[in-house]
């Protein structure tokens, strides 16, 4: 009885015994989990180049304090505050806060959370020191961005710590809190080429959290695969010589080689130091920038919907040729204006009648005017909708109305209106060709981004293609991504466009902008000089050299600067001497702007921010105009509602 | 067996002969593997010898040698003086126990050391000889049988005086050891009755409060068990105990039909409230048995009633006993071990990780000195009380197995000298070895694999401690110096 006892006892046992160490594995699960400690190691992020190679981002090492709080044990606060240089008050508050899910979204008892950010070499001294009495506590590597120049901050962008909608949104799950991620420009749009690929180093972890060594002679550890470098389209000197230019201004240039659409610069003005947003200060100076009245993180070039003016009207041009409304020799009246029915759209003198030609050479408008009118009541067409949904078919093959999908974030669309929009603004049956004219010369309801402006310069340029614009030319081991090789033509044949470049090159030899007529350029060109409810005129040109070899197509957009040959053309043809000759005239002025390597970086406040604020001071305007821009359809109906005004009582004659 | 008186230079070689040497190699095979096994839990790294002494496992080799030294000289004492000064040595011991309970120091909440100068033993350890030595005198006896509840008195209090002493130490753990000579009581002619309601006790405790969180006919699941139970055994007890056809059969029916009118009143939607069902069926069952009881084996019957009362009376008082008497870390134990709580990180902390040790050894083990739960220190109390876990991982299955089957084998060769021997001394020592072996075998291996309460009390041979061992070691040896003269039967 006794004996038969303990053999069932035994039999019990040496089942439980079965199951637990054959049967169910997950006891050799836990126990592996239970040794292992898994150390994420950061891949260096991907390095980022100029066009002709030179280096632009590089990365540095800056160092986080971290602590994962289950395997903090109770620990010697004061030492620690001395090693920190921190109050014991201020500590406390921070520890608090640190340990609190309300207070630190990301808090998570079994990873690290950081606890100071950006150690300085004093306290990365005393912390080693003394970090081996302190359980749970250790320093970890991060990688940080360095400029070496004050240049390009709109496109290069930044990186910043990954918040919890952006590990929501991570589909590949690689995000953890405390990892970083590109916040604006190419580091955005290219993190998944720059982060790289984590790897991890496996470590033993004994009962009370301390790390006894490598796991498994190292066997299970992943080397970090680094991040690829980008070649930049941009060509770094052309940029920074683009934003000297632009200083003291506000608006924006965009130089793109037609050939391969790659953007050679794209300046936005004002802009900012993009070391700013790099360090210790990057959320104070994150919302300073944010805050400013002139928007510095606006980039103007890709985010900005700008009317057109006239640069709008060669793409007229080219659909009143493809659709035959007129021919090289059809001539239109224009008086001093376009006088129909009771409007006038006036115009500056010049002969009359024109012909399409030096209707470019000269802005026409009436020249524009008739021929929209006699386009759109063609009855050829059948009606008012049929034709203007053909007109807007057009704009949009020509890259107007939609992103042109540049490889940066935050692109503005622009605006080009179609059938259904007038009959919402004006109502069905109630407007016609005259109600909505002004479009033709890029007023009205059209917006469009200095991006699609340049695209236009570089689709007439290539006679009748472009390449989507984008600033990386190639990423390491990657190459071009193919959506940055494709040819997208126009509707319109190309044959046309050898019409309106002759145009444009009337228009630099005899016409609006002679200011950009450089001997043996052959620049072409196009002036604009944007009609603007809320100040000065917009001051504009786009244009493209050589004319038979383009090398490059631009476009000139700035704020409140009055006529586009005052102040656009000139812009505009230091520009083109600059790419095309290699002109330096001012390399004093560039030479502050280099960041020399080893020097210690320019500082914030001094250089930009100043010149924006005094920018901003000579500017007469108040109401910035672009302010309402942002959202691209709103602006268009608060402008058509002006427009539409104007129609009926400025203009009228 | 043919004894022949001529040599005496003999003696010591004939006793060496009849020395039951398969338990002495058992025996053995088992210190140095718990030496070994010491050695892989506590030490971190091969270089250091494991017969330094500095080691756990270096002194527990030294304790080993010491160990081995004790069991031979046992052996060269003559038998007759165990019996001769059982009590004295029990007395001696009850003194020793008492005096160590007030002079120990605080160890962990204990106070069952005796220090002298660095070294400190545990008297509780040998307290069990002089139980067991105690025991087998009072039995061996002239005319000591069990019989009638007053020749209970003695051997209960002979067993019940160390379990108060320890207590007194704060070791409930050890105390707890004694309750298990109960065993060598029903050898001796105890009731197997008394066993049975014993283990209708720990399942009653077990069911009450491991079902207590569901409910059934509006009473706790737990309570509603134990009293479909007690009916069955009630019936069980009619049929087979009291062996009486008539009344087993009646009250089957009365139970069925009462069973079944519930059901179909439930079904027809009349709430029935289980405390209203019970009390209707098992008082009107006790009541016919009251009657029926006249024409039947009174003695039985009544005792079948009795059996259920109080059953239903231990059934109440088991979530006050639990809730009032036992020590909040008692209670957390057997919540834990029950699977009624779980606490990985605080209270059931050390069982989960001593079963992920375990578990992770897989079939054959992770190697000598290679598990990583031992090596980091993840399982408490490693080298003593836990030791199995070290078996377990680096061992995996095959070593488990092989330790519990070295126990069993151990056990069941104990039980079988107790067989053979010719002195009620003899058997009733041997069988108190083998209850006490029993206990710690079933506790420490169901604790650490997380079928019983964490309590702590050692496995024989393997946990490190001198004082253990020790213990062991001359309950063993003494057992044998008994066994070896079973030759020299009738020559005194």
């Amino acid at each position: 009885m006794i004996g038969g006892f303990i053999v069932v006892v035994v039999a019990i046992y040496l089942w439980k015994l079965f199951d637990i160490q054959i049967v169910n594995d997950k006891y050799q699960d836990l126990a592996v989990s239970n040794a292992r400690y898994t150390k994420i190691t950061i891949p260096a992020r991907g390095q980022i180049f100029d066009r002709n190679g030179k280096q632009v981002v590089y990365n540095e090492l800056a160092y986080d304090l971290v602590f994962v709080p289950k395997d903090v044990q109770e620990f010697d606060t004061a030492t620690m505050c001395v090693a920190l240089r921190t109050k014991p008050e201020a500590f406390d508050s921070l520890w608090k806060k640190k340990n609190n899910l309300e207070s630190n979204s990301f808090y998570n008892s079994t990873t690290p959370q950081i606890l100071v950010k950006d150690l300085d070499s004093i306290q990365i001294g005393r912390l080693n020191e003394i970090l081996s009495h302190y359980s749970g506590f250790e320093i970890r590597e991060r990688i940080i961005r360095r400029y070496k120049y004050v240049a390009a901050a709109n496109i290069l962008g930044d990186i910043r710590e990954v918040n919890a909608e952006d590990i929501e949104r991570d589909s590949d799950n690689y995000y953890i809190p405390g990892d970083y991620t590109g916040d604006l420009g190419i580091e955005k749009s290219y993190e998944s080429y720059l982060r790289g690929v984590k790897g991890k180093v496996i470590l033993k972890r004994d009962a009370t959290g301390r790390i006894i060594g490598p796991y498994n002679d190292k066997k299970d550890d992943v080397a970090p695969i680094p991040g690829k470098d980008l070649y930049m389209s941009i060509d770094i000197d052309l940029q920074r010589y683009g934003e000297s230019l632009m200083r003291g201004r506000r608006g924006a240039i965009v130089a793109i080689e037609p050939k391969t659409g790659e953007v050679l610069a794209l300046v936005t003005s004002p802009t900012y130091d993009p070391s700013l947003l790099v360090g210790k200060e990057r959320g104070k100076n994150y919302s300073d920038l944010l805050l400013r009245a002139d928007k510095p993180l606006f980039d103007r070039a890709i985010m900005a919907a700008y009317p057109p003016g006239s640069t709008f009207k060669p793409t007229q041009g080219l659909i009143f040729r493809q659709e035959g409304i007129i021919d090289n020799s059809t001539s239109y009246p224009c008086y001093r204006g376009y006088i129909n029915k009771g409007l006038k759209i006036a115009c500056h003198g010049h002969g009359s009648p024109i012909a399409l030609q030096p209707a470019i050479a000269t802005s026409c408008n009436g020249f524009f005017c008739w021929g929209l009118y006699y386009m759109l009541n063609n009855k050829k067409y059948g009606g008012l909708e049929k034709s203007f949904t053909l007109w807007k078919d057009y704009m949009v093959s020509m890259g107007y109305g939609y992103k042109l999908n540049i490889d940066l974030p935050g692109e503005s669309r622009g605006f080009i209106p179609n059938y259904q929009f007038y009959n919402k603004m004006i109502g069905k049956d109630k407007w016609g060709a005259n109600s909505i004219i002004s479009i033709a010369i890029g007023q009205g309801e059209i917006m469009a981004t200095p991006l699609q402006i340049a695209n236009l310069s570089a689709t007439i340029a290539n006679r009748g293609y472009y390449i989507t614009p984008h600033v990386v030319k190639k990423i390491t081991d990657v190459g071009t991504p193919k959506e940055f090789t494709e040819q997208h033509h126009t509707k319109i044949n190309s044959v046309y466009y050898n019409d309106i470049v002759a145009g444009m090159r009337m228009a630099v030899v005899g016409g609006t902008c002679r200011g950009a007529n450089l001997p043996g350029l052959d620049v072409c060109g196009k002036t604009g000089t944007v009609q603007n409810p809320h100040g000065r005129d917009h001051s504009v040109f786009m244009g493209f050299a050589p004319k038979d070899d383009p090398k490059i197509a631009i476009c000139v957009y700035v704020e409140n600067a009055g006529f586009g040959a005052q102040v656009a053309v000139p812009l505009g043809a230091r520009i083109f001497e600059r790419y095309l000759l290699g002109k330096t005239e001012d390399t004093e002025q560039e030479q502050s702007g280099q960041q020399q390597p080893g020097q210690e970086p320019v500082k914030n406040d001094s250089s930009t921010i100043t010149q924006g604020a005094t920018a901003l001071e000579s500017q007469p305007c108040d109401d910035s105009p672009w302010a309402p821009i942002k959202i691209p359809q709103e602006y268009a109906i608060l402008s058509t509602t002006t427009s539409f005004l104007s129609r009926n009582g400025l203009y009228k004659g | 067996m043919a004894y022949t008186k001529d040599n005496n230079n003999n003696e010591s070689n004939r006793l060496l002969a009849a020395v039951d040497w398969f338990t002495v190699f058992i025996y053995i095979v088992m210190v140095i593997a718990g030496a070994l096994s010491i050695y892989a839990a506590t030490t971190s790294s091969p270089d250091i010898s494991m017969f330094d002494l500095d080691t756990y496992s270096g002194k527990q080799f030294m304790w080993i040698g010491l160990s081995f030294v004790i069991g031979f000289s046992l052996l060269l004492i003559d038998r007759r003086l165990y019996e001769a000064y059982a009590y004295p040595i029990y007395a001696i011991m009850i003194i020793i126990l008492i005096v160590t309970a007030f002079v120990s120091p605080n160890i962990k909440g204990s106070h069952s050391w005796l220090k002298f100068g660095s070294f400190s033993i545990q008297p509780a350890e040998f307290a069990k000889t002089a139980t067991a030595l105690a025991l087998a005198k009072l039995f061996s006896t002239y005319g000591f049988v069990l019989k009638g509840w007053r020749t209970y008195i003695v051997p209960v209090g002979i067993i019940l005086l160390p379990v108060l002493c320890i207590l007194l130490e704060r070791e409930t753990g050890s105390a707890l050891v004694y309750f298990s000579l109960i065993l060598v009581l029903y050898r001796e002619g105890m009731n197997g009755f008394v066993l049975f309601a014993l283990l209708c006790a720990v399942s009653y405790f077990v069911l009450v409060l491991k079902f207590a969180g569901t409910l059934l006919m509006g009473i706790p699941l737990g309570n509603f068990i134990v009293l479909t139970c007690v009916m069955v055994f009630i019936v069980l007890m009619l049929l087979v105990y009291c062996r009486s056809l008539i009344l087993g059969r009646n009250v089957t029916i009365g139970y069925i039909a009462a069973a079944l009118l519930a059901w179909g009143l439930s079904a027809m939607g009349v709430h029935i409230n289980g405390y209203v069902f019970f009390f209707t069926v098992i008082p009107a069952s006790i009541i016919y048995l009251l009657i029926g009881m006249f024409h039947d084996d009174l003695n039985k019957v009544l005792t079948t009633v009795i059996f259920a009362v109080v059953s239903i009376i231990f059934m109440f008082s088991v979530n006050i006993v639990f809730n009032h008497v036992l020590a909040p870390h008692q209670q957390n134990r057997i919540n834990i071990a029950l699977g009624i709580e779980e606490d990985l990180k605080g209270k059931g902390y050390n069982v989960n990780q001593s079963m992920i040790a375990i578990g992770s050894g897989g079939a054959t083990g992770k190697g000598f000195m290679q598990g990583t739960q031992t090596k980091l220190n993840y399982v408490p109390e490693q080298h003593t009380d836990f030791i199995f876990c070290t078996i377990g991982e680096e061992q995996g299955f095959v070593g488990t197995s092989v330790v519990l089957i070295l126990f069993l084998i151990l056990i069941l060769r104990i039980i079988a000298i107790a067989e053979r021997q010719h002195t009620t001394f003899g058997r009733v020592y041997a069988y108190c070895l083998a209850s006490i072996l029993i206990f710690h075998l079933t506790i420490n291996i169901g604790m650490v694999i997380g079928i019983v309460p964490v309590i702590g009390i050692p496995l024989p041979f393997f946990s490190y401690g001198g004082s253990s061992l020790w213990g062991f070691t001359i309950l063993l040896f003494i057992l044998l110096r008994i066994d070896a003269v079973r030759t020299e039967y009738g020559t005194w």
